[in-house]
């Protein structure tokens, strides 16, 4: 009889049920793709903080002190120690590797470019390389990517150069052109401005660098670009100090620091630093959109609890006569109560099926026009946000429900309440 | 004659005026439960409105001064390594207007007493405290003739924080190492001393000032046009890698916030639409029977209109108030500085509201006014 009457209900007032199953739906669908996007958002917004730059710092072991003023290497080339080419391929072995989204290496030289002195900076354009079967491609374009060059960039395996916009205009030179260096004619792809220390350099593909200071695979630097997860105390403590489990953890934690620490171990003789200014500055920024986030989706779940229960009220004060009527044939309070519930919790499970589909959508579509990537949402939360949806259909429909049976039956038939 | 008249235009009028309000007013005394719903649906509403548009109007500011720790965004740098002139820094200051900090560097690259070449630098040690809040510092220098020392050439010359003699141009400087210095950066490899002790010492000004500047891109494209124009010896430049990653961010975080606003705004509105819609239906024998006694359809629509434009202006008026007390509240637990209300958002959300009262009383009403009086009268 009890499903009988949930049946009837359903196939009779098609149409009114329909529009509390649109309520839920918009409202679990709010609710859905806000939730996705605050908890995605900080994998995306880390990626885009790599636009700042690289965020780690690799120096030979035994390496002399920096001569560096506004970012002009003044350190004469036979002095200090070097990174060798061949193990930066190593890099994308570590255990963290899916996380660097780049590195470049620099190996500044001093030369005297037709008759003036400048520096010339050895790095990867956007090279080509090779580890195991995997293929990955890196260089400074990932790396740096406010870097803007007119004309074109260089190939790695070219014997063309980027003039700093600074050094092109003092050499007259426009993308096209030749520079003499070292008594070598070199094509000039093109012009790069970059507001940094690079706009007075001449930036050319490594191998020339090296083929300059007679030193075939040498490095000076090795810049890396890592999505790394903000840095807590945890992440400060000394893995030398910390014991085997806690050590995993960290190790297995990317941090910037543990990352640093990895890089360490893929590179023979190296010594890796996370630049403070970048690393840590990240960590910041990152937590406060993500609390943003939050407390936005906070506001959605409300404005979506809102909108169910409204729904639901509206939905049920509607049929009073015909709980007049249960309750004149003699339907006791309960069962009354139980019938409305069970209604409501099956509307409240087919709307946030329907809605959570309809977030997850949205989501991705949000990613998408945004972040050029996907939101995906984990299917996890599907009953997670059902359990919620039952709920707050049942909290929206609790006082409608109480009004409706406590109503009195022989006022209700005679349309006086 | 005239005073009938003007009696008879009285009783024509005032009854009707009067018996207008006074059914306004009974009816929201008598449905005390059914106004106090939608009065709270329309306030939610507004208030999660009034919320949303604050910190979306206010969020890039917030976030902007959060961007600012990463110090520099424009740098001036002396042409042919020379120095700048000594007003340079006041002049910055000036055109600056207080909205922003600049903070004066000056280098030489000096010798140890072991003929180890090193780079000095001379700064102002308060600004750069606030300036470079990532620099990770053991105990910043106090007294003249105290140096902070960098991780890396504390380890060369200094491993046990002992003197440190330095010589530039045959002259001799003693400073004793007061903390050490750790970025991860080229500034590992310097000793910065105060730039006064620097210019005792090498008499050489200050080179680069490094300038932190507050407001829109357009705002710092100004800055740097007046600076440019007051400092013809130096080249003033933006760092593109800082106020690019700025841009990038904050238009990500801008949409995101534009479309999650837009969606919440979005769906108050429709809960309050059908939450009126039901409240207004539901007084369908109202209706009849106004219509009964022969109220003109005008009269009844205006009546109606009328108690939905109040409850909209009460509503958003109260939600405003919410919205604006949320807001602070999110401003404060997420950037710990409180969001200006916003008053210029308020007609927006008022006419807003009222919008989507007057739409949820008129959907119903159309709807009725095709139904008999009797019909719904008699229940069916």
């Amino acid at each position: 009889m009890f499903a009988r009457l949930v049946y009837e209900s359903f196939r009779r007032q098609t149409r009114r049920k329909l529009l509390a199953a649109v309520a839920i739906t918009l409202g679990v669908g709010v609710a859905t793709a806000m939730l996705a996007v605050a908890t995605g958002i900080g994998d995306k917004i880390s990626h885009e903080l790599r636009s700042y730059g690289a965020n780690i710092l690799v120096t030979p072991q035994d390496d002399t002190l920096d001569i560096q003023i506004g970012g002009v290497d003044l350190k004469p080339p036979s002095d200090g120690a070097y990174l060798n080419e061949a193990d930066l391929p190593k890099i994308k072995g570590m255990f963290w590797r899916n996380n660097i989204v780049g590195f470049a290496p620099m190996l500044p030289v001093n030369v005297a470019a037709d008759t003036h002195a400048a520096t010339l900076v050895g790095t990867y354009f956007a090279k080509s390389l090779t580890y195991g079967t995997e293929h990955f491609v890196t260089g400074v374009r990932n790396t740096d990517p406010w870097w803007k060059v007119e004309g074109a960039w260089p190939g790695d395996d070219s014997n063309d150069v980027l003039l700093g916009e600074r050094l092109a205009t003092e050499l007259n030179t426009r993308p096209g052109g030749h520079i003499d260096i070292k008594g070598y004619a070199h094509t000039v792809s093109g012009i790069v401005s970059t507001g940094g220390a690079e706009d007075s350099q001449i930036i050319a593909p490594l191998h020339l660098a090296q083929q300059i200071l007679g030193k075939p695979g040498a490095v000076r630097r090795l810049y890396v670009s890592a999505v790394t997860k903000p840095e807590d105390a945890f992440a400060r403590r000394d893995p030398r100090s910390l014991n085997p489990a806690d050590y995993d953890r960290w190790y297995c934690s990317p941090y910037a620091a543990s990352i640093a620490f990895q890089l360490q171990e893929a590179i023979p003789h190296s010594h890796a630093e996370q630049i403070r200014q970048v690393a840590q500055n990240e960590g910041a920024v990152l937590s406060r959109i993500q609390g943003l986030m939050l407390l936005i989706t906070l506001a959605a779940l409300l404005a979506s609890a809102l909108a169910v229960s409204a729904a639901m009220a509206a939905a049920i004060l509607e049929r009073r006569v015909e709980v007049g009527l249960m309750k004149a044939l003699g339907a006791r309070r309960a069962s009354v109560a139980a019938l409305f519930f069970t209604e409501s919790a099956l509307l409240a499970i087919i709307g946030g099926l329907a809605g959570f589909v309809a977030g997850a959508f949205l989501a991705r579509r949000i990613g998408e026009s945004i972040f050029a990537s996907q939101i995906s949402i984990e299917p996890v939360l599907l009953p997670i946000i059902l359990g919620i949806a039952v709920l707050v259909t049942f909290a929206g429909s609790a006082i409608a429900i109480r009004r409706a049976v406590n109503l009195d039956p022989a006022a209700t038939l005679r349309g006086e309440a | 004659m005239t005073a009938a008249m003007s009696l008879a235009a009285r009783r024509a009028s005032a009854p009707h005026t009067s018996m207008f309000f006074r059914m306004l007013l009974r009816a929201a005394i008598l449905r005390r439960g059914r106004v106090i719903t939608a009065l709270t649906a329309m306030i939610v509403a507004a208030g999660v409105a009034t919320a949303m548009l604050t910190l979306y109007v206010d969020v890039q500011a917030k976030l902007r001064k959060e961007f600012r720790s990463y110090g520099a965004n424009v740098v001036i740098v002396a042409k042919d390594g020379q120095s700048l002139p000594n007003d340079a820094l006041s002049q910055v200051q000036t055109a600056l207007g207080g909205r922003g900090m600049a903070v004066p560097f000056a280098y030489v690259i000096a010798q140890t007493s072991s003929g180890r070449p090193i780079v000095v630098a001379g700064t102002d040690f308060a600004k750069v405290r606030q300036l470079d809040r990532w620099w990770s510092v053991s105990a910043w220098p106090s007294a003249s003739g105290e140096a902070l020392v960098g991780s890396r050439a504390a380890a060369a010359i200094s491993p046990d924080g002992q003197p440190i003699d330095l010589i530039f141009q045959g002259r001799t400087i003693h400073l004793s190492p007061a903390g050490i210095l750790h970025t991860g950066a080229a500034d590992d490899s310097r000793i910065y001393i105060s730039l006064a002790d620097f210019a005792a010492w090498t008499h050489i000004a200050p080179s680069t000032i490094e300038i932190a500047a507050a407001g829109t891109p357009d705002e710092i494209n100004a800055a740097i046009q007046t600076l440019s124009t007051a400092l013809l010896s130096a080249d003033v430049h933006p760092l593109r890698q800082i106020t690019e990653g700025e841009a990038d961010v904050l238009g990500k975080t801008r949409s995101t916030l534009y479309v999650a606003s837009a969606l919440i705004v979005l769906t108050a509105a429709l809960c309050v639409l059908a939450t009126l819609i039901g409240w207004v239906f539901d007084r369908r024998a109202d209706f009849a029977i106004m219509k009964a006694l022969g109220a003109s359809e005008r009269t009844i629509a205006a009546f109606f209109a009328a108690e939905a434009g109040i409850l909209g202006a009460t509503g958003a008026i109260l939600g405003f108030a919410v919205g604006v007390i949320v807001a602070i509240w999110i401003g404060r637990a997420n950037f710990h500085a409180p969001v200006t209300p916003r008053l210029n958002i308020f007609p927006a959300i008022f006419l807003g509201s009222i919008l989507v009262a007057l739409l949820a009383a008129i959907v119903p009403l159309s709807l009725l006014r095709r139904v008999q009086p009797a019909m719904i009268l008699m229940g069916e």
